[in-house]
C-alpha cells in the first residue's frame, strides 16, 4: 500500500472503527446480562442523529466549552492515528511517537477537564477534578509500561518498536508481562471502564467522564462520545499490536494488508469480549479505591522496568 | 539582524541610566524607563541571538574598573547569550507592561523612586552575573542582583508578612552567597587566580572537586529553589509587584541555573564530572520537581501557585542537568549533549510562559484586586485577551503538545531512555524511575493549571469583583501576547533552538547535536531519526486539518445554529456561583491520596454559619527550619553570656584573642 493511502486508512479505521468496538462490547455485555442488546451499528446511528441535531450551550458557558469537543477529537483522533495498526510501514509514526501520543492524550483530556469547569455546575467541577487525579496517577504508569518497550526496542518510535518485535526472536520476556498487565490496568482507567468509572451511568455521584460532558448535546456531544471511542479503540489496538504482534504485515503486500486487517479484527473481537466479560463480573471501585488500583499498575510497570534492566541485559 | 558586537558597552550602560530615570515617578520619567528596558532587551536578545548562531565571535573584555590587580573580566560566549537572550527576551515583555501596571501602583506608595531605581539595578545585576568572567565580578553582580530584588520583594513593606519574607530571602540569599563564595575559593586555591580561565585550568583533585560542586549545589540551588532550600521563594516571590515577581521567577532563576551550569560543566569541567554528582543532581531534582507541584496543587494564592511552579520546574531542570552529568561522566558525550540541551531548552521556556503567567496573574490582580482564586470566576468573559494568553501559558507548563513546555520535557524523556547504553545496573534502572517522577509531575502540572484556569477565567464569578473586572491597558496585554507568541513559537519550531544549544554543549561536551536536526527544520531527531522523532510543524498540521475535517463533516448541524439555554445540571435548580467547585474542592482527591506529604490542618467552626478551613503547610518547616531556627537562637544566647558586663572579663577576653592570634600567626 502506498504511504498516502496508508496515512488515510489510519485515521478512517479509527475513526469508523471505534464506534463499532464500543458497540461489541455493549453487545457482549448485553447477552450476558440475558438481553437482546442494541444492534451492533446503533453506535453509528447515535452519531449521525446527534451529528444533525442543534446544541445547546449553556449560557454560563465561554468560548472554551464550544472549541473543547474539536480539540479533544482531533487531539485523539491524531494520537490514535500515529499508532501502526497493520504493519510497522507507517510515516505518521515518526511525527509523533509514544511520548507525544500520551501527550496529545493529555492535551485532549485537559480540554476536556476545562469544558466540566466552563459551565459552573458542580457536578461539571467534581468530574474535572476526578479525572485529573485519575490521570495524573495513570500517566506515569503508562510512560512506564511503555518505557520497557522502548527501552528493549532502543526506541520511542511506535513504528521502529513494531518493527523490533516482529523481526526479534519470539522469546518470553517477564518485563513484558509485566508491562501488559500495567498498561491493561491504566488502559481501564483510562478510557473510563468498570471498575474505575462507568460508561452507561448518569447516577450523579459516581460519574467521572458523564459529569464532565453532562452540559453537552448536538453535534458537541457527538464528538465527545466519538472521541472517548476512539481512544477505547486506541487503547485496545496498542495493547493488542505491541504485546500480540502476530500476523502484523511488515512488507505491504496487498495479501500482507489482508491477514493483517482480519487479524487486528480478530483480536480486536476477543479484547471487546474480555472487557464485555471483566465489567458485567466487576462492581464499580469508589473513588478512592481508585489510587490504589493505579499503584498497583504502576507497580507492575516499574517491576517490569526492573527485570528488563535486570534480566534481559542486551538481549536485543 | 546582525549586531555589531561593539554594542555590548551599551549593556551595562542602559541599566544605568534607567536607574536614573527609574528615580522619578512623574509619568514621562516612567514611560523612558520602560522605554529603555525595552531596548536594553531588545539589545541583550540580539546580542544573545547573534553569539547563539555564531555571527557574533566570542568576546572577551577587561574593565578599568575593579580592585588594583584584580580587574573584572567580561566574556560574551554562546552560554552566556543564551541567558542574555532568555533576559532579554522577558524583559521584552516586561517593559510595555510596566506602565500600565505601575500607574496604579505607585499612586499614594511614599518611596515611589525605590521601585524604578531597584529594577534598574536588578536587571543590569542579572545581566552582569551572566557576562562576568571571574569570580570577582560574579560575585558582585550576584550580590548586585540578590540585594536590590530583595528591596523590590519588601517594596510593600508596610505589610509585616512582606517584611518577613524579604528577611527569609535575604538570610537565604546570603547563606547561598557564601556557599558560592567559597566554591570558587576552592577552585581558586588550586587555580591561583580568580580569573575564569585559571578557574578552568586549575588542577583539582575530585575530592575537592566534589567539595566544590557540593558548595556550588547548595549556593546556586539556595537561589534557584531546589528542595530543601526553596522555602524562601514562595513567600518572596508572590509579594513582589507582578512585574518583578515575572522578573524574579522567571529569570533570576534562571541566572541561578546559569551560574550552577557554568560553574559545574564549564569551570569544573566536563572531565571533572562525576556520576555520584549525577545521581545526586537527579534525586534532588526529580524529588523538587514533584515537591513543588503537589505544593502548588494546594494554593490558592495565585501567585504563591505560580512560585510552587517556579520550584517544580527548577527541579525539571536539575533533572536534566542531573542527566547531563551521568552521562558525560559514563563516557557518552553524545546523549550528555542532548540531555543538557534539554535542561537548557526548558530554562529559557520555563522563562517564558512562567513570565507569561505571572504577567496574566498580575493583570487578573490589577482588575479584580483579589489574590485568592477562590473569590475569582468567570474572568475569560470580561477579559478575553489575558484569558487566551493564559491559557497558552497553562497549557505550555503542563507541557502539552505542541506547545514549547512539551518540547523540553519530550527531549528529557528522551535522554532519560538512553539509559541501555550505561553499565551498571543501578543506574539503568535509576533514569527510567526518575523519568517516571517527570511523567508524574507533568500530569500533576496538568491537574493544577486545570483548577487554575477553570477556576479562575471559567465559571461564574465568585465574588464582586470578579464579575466587574475590566480589561487591562493595551500596554500590559501586548506583553503577554509577546510571551505567548513564544511560547508558540518555540513549540513549534525546535529544531533551529536546537541546533543553536548546539554551540553551547559542542564547546562544553564535545557534540554539537548534529544528529538533532539531520532531518531538515520539520524533524526534532535528538538521538537518531530511527530513535525517535518529533514532528511538531507536522503536528499543528494534522490537528488542523482533523480540526477542519470535523467542522466540514458537521456542517449539517452547524448548520442549525446553538441555543442558548439554562444549564441542564442533572435536572437540579439553576447553579448559584457559590455552587461551582472551588479550588480547595478540586485539589481535595489529590491532597488526600498524597497526604503523608502534607502538614495539615483542617477543621470545622461554628461562627454565624459554619465555616471549613484548611491549612497546608510545608512540612519542613518543622523538621528542618523550626530545629535550625531553634539551634542558632540557642546558641546566640550561650555567645550572650560573655556580654557580662565586667570590664575584666572584656579585657581578659581581649587579652586571650590577642595572644591566640599571635601564635596562629607564629605557625
Amino acid at each position: 500500500m502506498n504511504t498516502g493511502l496508508l496515512v488515510l486508512f489510519q485515521f478512517l479505521f479509527f475513526a469508523l472503527a471505534a464506534p463499532l468496538l464500543a458497540g461489541w462490547v455493549k453487545r457482549v455485555k448485553a447477552r450476558l446480562q440475558n438481553r437482546r442488546g442494541t444492534p451492533l451499528l446503533q453506535g453509528y446511528r447515535e452519531l449521525w442523529k446527534l451529528m444533525g441535531k442543534q446544541a445547546l450551550v449553556p449560557d454560563t458557558a465561554s468560548p472554551v466549552y464550544r472549541i473543547a469537543p474539536y480539540v479533544v477529537f482531533a487531539s485523539t483522533l491524531l494520537a490514535a492515528a500515529t499508532l501502526p495498526v497493520l504493519g510497522p510501514r507507517l510515516p505518521l509514526a515518526s511525527m509523533a511517537d509514544i511520548i507525544v501520543l500520551v501527550g496529545l492524550l493529555a492535551l485532549g483530556r485537559f480540554f476536556l477537564a476545562l469544558a466540566g469547569m466552563d459551565v459552573g455546575t458542580a457536578f461539571g467541577g467534581l468530574g474535572s477534578s476526578r479525572e485529573m487525579l485519575i490521570s495524573s496517577l495513570a500517566e506515569p504508569a503508562i510512560l512506564m509500561a511503555v518505557f520497557t518497550l522502548t527501552l528493549t526496542a532502543h526506541s520511542t518510535n511506535l513504528a521502529s518498536v513494531t518493527d523490533f518485535l516482529l523481526h526479534s526472536a519470539p522469546a518470553l520476556r517477564p518485563s513484558f508481562l509485566f508491562a501488559l498487565m500495567a498498561l491493561l490496568l491504566v488502559g481501564i482507567a483510562e478510557t473510563g471502564r468498570i471498575p474505575v468509572d462507568n460508561p452507561a451511568t448518569h447516577l450523579e455521584l459516581t460519574m467521572v467522564h458523564e459529569a464532565m460532558i453532562l452540559e453537552y448535546s448536538g453535534r458537541h456531544l457527538a464528538l465527545m462520545e466519538w472521541a472517548a471511542q476512539i481512544k477505547l479503540l486506541l487503547y485496545a489496538v496498542l495493547l493488542v499490536n505491541l504485546f500480540f504482534p502476530w500476523g502484523m504485515d511488515a512488507q505491504g503486500t496487498p495479501t500482507g494488508t489482508l491477514v493483517a486487517l482480519t487479524a487486528v479484527t480478530f483480536k480486536l473481537a476477543v479484547v471487546g469480549t474480555a472487557l464485555g466479560v471483566t465489567e458485567s463480573v466487576l462492581a464499580k471501585m469508589r473513588l478512592f479505591k481508585v489510587p490504589l488500583y493505579l499503584d498497583m499498575a504502576f507497580l507492575l510497570a516499574l517491576l517490569g522496568l526492573l527485570s528488563h534492566v535486570i534480566l534481559e541485559v542486551g538481549s536485543r | 539582524m546582525a549586531v555589531p558586537v561593539s554594542l555590548w558597552p551599551a549593556l551595562p550602560a542602559l541599566p544605568l541610566v534607567m536607574a536614573v530615570t527609574g528615580l522619578s515617578a512623574r509619568r514621562p520619567a516612567v514611560l523612558l524607563f520602560f522605554a529603555l528596558m525595552l531596548l536594553d532587551g531588545l539589545l541583550a536578545a540580539a546580542l544573545g541571538l547573534g553569539l547563539l548562531t555564531g555571527q557574533l565571535p566570542t568576546v572577551s573584555h577587561s574593565l578599568v574598573t575593579g580592585l588594583p590587580g584584580l580587574a573584572w573580566h567580561l566574556r560574551l560566549d554562546p552560554l552566556s547569550g543564551w541567558f542574555l537572550l532568555l533576559i532579554g527576551l522577558v524583559q521584552v515583555a516586561v517593559a510595555p507592561y510596566g506602565p500600565g501596571y505601575v500607574r496604579e501602583l505607585l499612586p499614594g506608595h511614599r518611596t515611589p523612586g525605590a521601585l524604578g531605581f531597584f529594577t534598574a539595578l536588578f536587571l543590569l545585576g542579572m545581566q552582569l552575573v551572566v557576562v562576568a568572567d571571574d569570580a570577582f565580578l560574579f560575585m558582585i553582580a550576584w550580590e548586585l542582583m540578590s540585594l536590590s530584588s530583595y528591596v523590590l520583594v519588601v517594596f510593600h513593606h508596610q505589610r509585616s508578612e512582606n517584611r518577613r519574607a524579604g528577611f527569609l530571602y535575604l538570610l537565604m540569599a546570603h547563606v547561598g552567597a557564601l556557599a558560592i563564595l567559597l566554591a570558587f575559593g576552592v577552585l581558586a586555591t588550586h587555580g591561583h587566580g580568580f580569573a575564569f580561565d585559571t578557574l578552568r585550568s586549575a588542577d583539582v583533585p575530585p575530592l575537592w572537586s566534589t567539595v566544590a560542586f557540593v558548595l556550588a549545589l547548595v549556593g546556586f540551588g539556595m537561589k534557584a529553589g531546589v528542595l530543601p532550600l526553596h522555602v524562601w521563594l514562595p513567600e518572596a516571590h508572590p509579594v513582589a509587584p507582578s512585574h518583578v515577581s515575572a522578573l524574579m521567577s522567571g529569570v533570576m532563576l534562571k541566572v541561578a541555573v546559569y551560574g550552577f551550569v557554568r560553574f559545574t560543566f564549564d569551570l569544573c569541567g566536563a572531565p571533572a564530572l562525576q556520576t555520584g554528582w549525577g545521581v545526586a543532581l537527579l534525586t534532588v531534582g526529580s524529588l523538587t520537581a514533584l515537591y513543588g507541584v503537589l505544593f502548588a496543587l494546594m494554593q490558592h494564592d495565585i501567585k504563591r501557585l505560580l512560585a510552587y511552579h517556579s520550584v517544580e520546574n527548577i527541579g525539571i531542570i536539575f533533572l536534566g542537568l542531573g542527566l547531563a552529568v551521568i552521562f558525560r561522566a559514563t563516557g557518552h558525550p553524545g546523549v550528555a549533549a542532548v540531555a543538557l540541551a534539554a535542561a537548557l531548552y526548558h530554562t529559557l521556556n520555563h522563562a517564558l510562559f512562567k513570565s507569561l503567567l505571572f504577567l496574566g496573574a498580575g493583570a487578573v490582580m490589577h482588575s479584580t484586586h483579589e489574590r485568592d482564586i477562590e473569590r475569582m470566576g468567570g474572568l475569560l468573559r470580561r477579559m478575553p485577551w489575558t484569558g487566551t494568553f493564559f491559557l497558552v501559558g497553562c497549557l505550555s507548563i503542563s507541557a502539552l503538545p505542541p506547545f514549547n513546555g512539551f518540547v523540553s520535557e519530550w527531549l528529557t524523556f528522551q535522554a532519560a531512555l538512553q539509559t541501555w547504553v550505561l553499565d551498571s545496573g543501578l543506574l539503568r534502572s535509576l533514569l527510567p524511575i526518575a523519568a517516571a517522577m517527570l511523567a508524574l509531575t507533568g500530569a500533576l502540572a496538568a491537574a493544577c493549571f486545570v483548577k487554575v484556569y477553570g477556576v479562575v477565567f471559567l465559571g461564574q464569578g465568585r465574588s464582586r469583583h470578579a464579575r466587574h473586572a475590566r480589561r487591562v491597558p493595551r500596554g500590559m496585554r501586548a506583553g503577554q501576547a509577546w510571551l505567548a507568541l513564544l511560547c508558540v513559537l518555540f513549540g513549534i519550531l525546535p529544531v533551529p533552538i536546537v541546533r543553536a544549544l548546539g554551540t553551547i554543549t559542542g564547546p562544553i561536551l564535545g557534540d554539537d547535536l548534529h544528529a538533532a536536526s539531520v532531518q531538515g527544520l520539520l524533524w526534532l531527531t535528538p538521538i537518531s531519526p530511527k530513535t525517535a522523532s518529533y514532528g511538531p510543524p507536522l503536528v499543528v498540521l494534522a490537528l488542523g486539518l482533523t480540526w477542519w475535517l470535523t467542522a466540514r463533516l458537521l456542517r449539517r448541524g452547524r448548520a442549525r445554529g446553538v441555543v442558548s439555554c439554562e444549564p441542564w445540571d442533572c435536572g437540579f435548580s439553576r447553579p448559584t456561583p457559590r455552587m461551582q467547585y472551588t479550588a480547595t474542592s478540586f485539589a481535595q482527591p489529590i491532597l488526600r491520596v498524597f497526604r503523608v506529604l502534607f502538614d495539615v490542618e483542617e477543621g470545622l467552626e461554628e461562627r454565624g454559619g459554619i465555616h471549613y478551613h484548611l491549612h497546608v503547610r510545608d512540612r519542613l518547616w518543622r523538621l528542618l527550619y523550626e530545629p535550625i531556627g531553634r539551634g542558632v537562637l540557642g546558641a546566640a544566647r550561650q555567645v550572650a553570656r560573655l556580654q557580662s558586663g565586667r570590664l575584666r572579663a572584656y579585657l581578659a577576653g581581649s587579652f586571650a584573642t590577642l595572644l591566640m592570634l599571635l601564635w596562629v600567626i607564629g605557625l
